[in-house]
């Protein structure tokens, strides 16, 4: 390996990776609430007074996320992810922005059709974005519980992808979106076939 | 992918790390998605979630598209509360200041047949949902009980089915609803009390209480543990020892007596006491406790079930205004839970008219 090699992983802006961060706990937060909240008598209330302000949360910081991903370009894909990988991220990237903007406005619309106020905190409402009208909300309910299973299923198959290059490949695409410090000894965005040997701990049988 | 697919890949992708790492993302993934699982019950059948809780419902009354799982015959009112302020003494929330909110309200039967016939001995229900001008609402679901009968969702799930009518004598099996009372001393304490208080003639001279504890606080920030109950302006009569004819008659009754005159109650909040218990509804508060007569509300018209009105009111009794907050009673967050769940069914279904038809009634006259 020659020491032009040798370098830090390009990472995302800082906002990006604070925005990611913060974003994942609040949604995996969200999507575990709502799936203990359907299914619990209780801790339904407490969990319900959660679900309604965390999510508009979600659906503040996700605008905020969109117009950064439009100001900030990310770094350019690792070497060793390959063509069909790449047009898998970027198509993911995507679908969960539309999930996670698509998925709170669900919610919201839901209550509304519900005719329930929208309470966020104390006397701070929301006003209604549906008619209060059952087969609206009927629709609504299923909508927000198939959006939900999407967007779980679209993280966890984020997080499989990018466990997999960092546990399997061991390629630090981590690096990218890390907030930690991160070793001076990754790859930059060589090919695969270059990396060098010793980058990681393991040794080969 | 593995590493066959990329044998030079990497000199360091060794079979033993390679093996480690998809263990890991292996046993991470699992976690994720079996946590996921977990939360939603999918693995516990054994655990009551507001689902199977309605399930039980329908497994005991049968499912009765479009209609609510409990209190499934019902006719829908509209009227006003007239709050005459001296509920802020304990309650800073808006319905207690003086003033005037529309009251939409549903009257009702107790059990899940949309089409039962009426019985003195059932247990009936109103529901209420007053409009407050900040966009709040408080919605209260009450009986005309004074105590519940169970003081645990689980008690009340059980009960449900040990007081399913046999089939051939078309009352509750005996021994199956004393088995479930010699297990649940609260219930047969409860009744014994709901039995000291036979029902009135009709709705109109019923007290419907709200049962469950809730907790005030006032402008000052104090909290206070409160039941509520409205208490009818039209005197008590005891219901008639022979049942009027009619499958309806209690509901025709109602429908009449509104077409002529308005319906009043006084909406009476009980304060209290340290040591009151607030988490059990099976038991009556000690008498003499501090009561306030917050208002009057008034009932003025009836209206036959249908889209738009009461039949699509939730009336979930944890929807309040601030000032006043759920206890710690168990069955207030379960009585969310299921109302929810049975919202949710019902709006997927299709729906058929009710079978309380105010327009019927009146042409009769």
């Amino acid at each position: 390996m020659s020491d032009k090699q040798i370098g830090r992983t390009p990472q995302f802006a800082l906002p990006s990776r604070l925005l990611h961060w913060v974003m994942a706990v609040m949604v995996i937060t969200q999507l575990f609430i709502g799936v203990t909240m359907v299914a619990s008598l209780a801790n339904y209330n407490i969990l319900l007074a959660i679900h309604r302000p965390l999510g508009i949360a979600i659906l503040i910081f996700v605008v905020i996320r969109i117009g950064n991903r439009l100001l900030h370009k990310p770094p350019p894909f690792l070497s060793t992810m390959r063509p069909w990988e790449r047009r898998v991220a970027t198509r993911s990237e995507q679908l969960l922005y539309v999930l996670l903007v698509a998925q709170p406005l669900a919610g919201w619309a839901m209550l509304s059709s519900a005719g329930v106020p929208i309470v966020l905190f104390r006397q701070l409402h929301l006003p209604a974005i549906a008619p209060h009208n059952t087969t609206v909300y009927a629709v609504l309910w299923y909508t927000h519980l198939t959006l939900a299973y999407l967007l779980f299923a679209t993280f966890t198959a984020h997080m499989c992808a990018i466990l997999f290059h960092t546990l399997v490949i061991r390629d630090r695409i981590l690096d990218r979106m890390a907030l930690w410090p991160i070793p001076k000894t990754a790859p930059a965005a060589k090919p695969a076939t270059e990396q060098a040997a010793g980058q990681v701990a393991e040794p080969p049988d | 992918m593995s590493d066959e697919e990329k044998p030079d890949a990497s000199p360091t992708l060794s079979r033993r790390g390679v093996l480690l790492g998809l263990a890991a993302l292996g046993g991470i993934a699992a976690v994720d998605v079996g946590g996921f699982l977990y939360a939603g019950g999918w693995l516990t059948p054994g655990r009551l979630t507001p689902s199977r809780f309605t399930d039980r419902f329908q497994q005991v009354f049968g499912k009765h598209d479009g209609f609510r799982r409990n209190h499934a015959k019902g006719l829908s009112a509209s009227g006003h509360f007239i709050s005459n302020g001296a509920g802020a003494e304990i309650s800073r929330a808006v319905v207690f200041q003086p003033g005037e909110f529309a009251v939409e309200g549903r009257f009702s039967l107790s059990g899940g047949v949309p089409d039962v016939a009426d019985a003195n001995a059932t247990v009936r229900g109103l529901g209420l949902l007053f409009t407050l001008p900040n966009g709040e609402q408080w919605r209260t679901a009450m009986v005309n009980i004074p105590v519940f009968f169970d003081n645990t969702p689980e008690g009340f799930f059980e009960r449900i089915l040990a007081s399913k009518p046999d089939p051939a004598t078309g009352n509750p099996d005996p021994d199956k609803m004393a088995a479930f009372l010699a297990r649940h001393p609260e219930t047969a304490a409860a009744m014994e009390i709901i039995g000291q208080n036979p029902p009135s003639s009709g709705f109109d001279n019923s007290t419907f209480y709200g049962l469950n504890a809730f907790r005030v606080t006032d402008s000052l920030g104090a909290v206070r543990p409160v039941r509520w109950m409205v208490v009818p302006e039209q005197p008590f009569e005891p219901a008639d020892p022979v049942q009027p004819p009619g499958r309806d008659y209690l509901f025709d009754a109602l429908i009449r007596k509104v077409a002529d005159t308005p319906l009043y109650w006084r909406l009476i909040l009980t304060i209290g006491q340290p040591g009151d218990p607030t988490n059990d509804a099976t038991v009556p508060w000690p008498p003499h406790r501090h009561a306030i007569d917050a208002g009057r509300l008034t009932i003025d018209s009836v209206q036959t079930e249908e889209q738009g009105n009461a039949r699509d009111i939730n009336f979930d009794p944890l929807i309040l205004p601030y000032g006043i907050a759920r206890s710690d009673d168990p069955l207030l967050s379960a009585r969310s839970a299921v109302y929810a769940k049975s919202f949710q069914r019902r709006s997927s279904e299709p729906k058929t008219p009710s079978a309380v038809n105010v327009e019927r009634v009146l042409d009769e006259r």
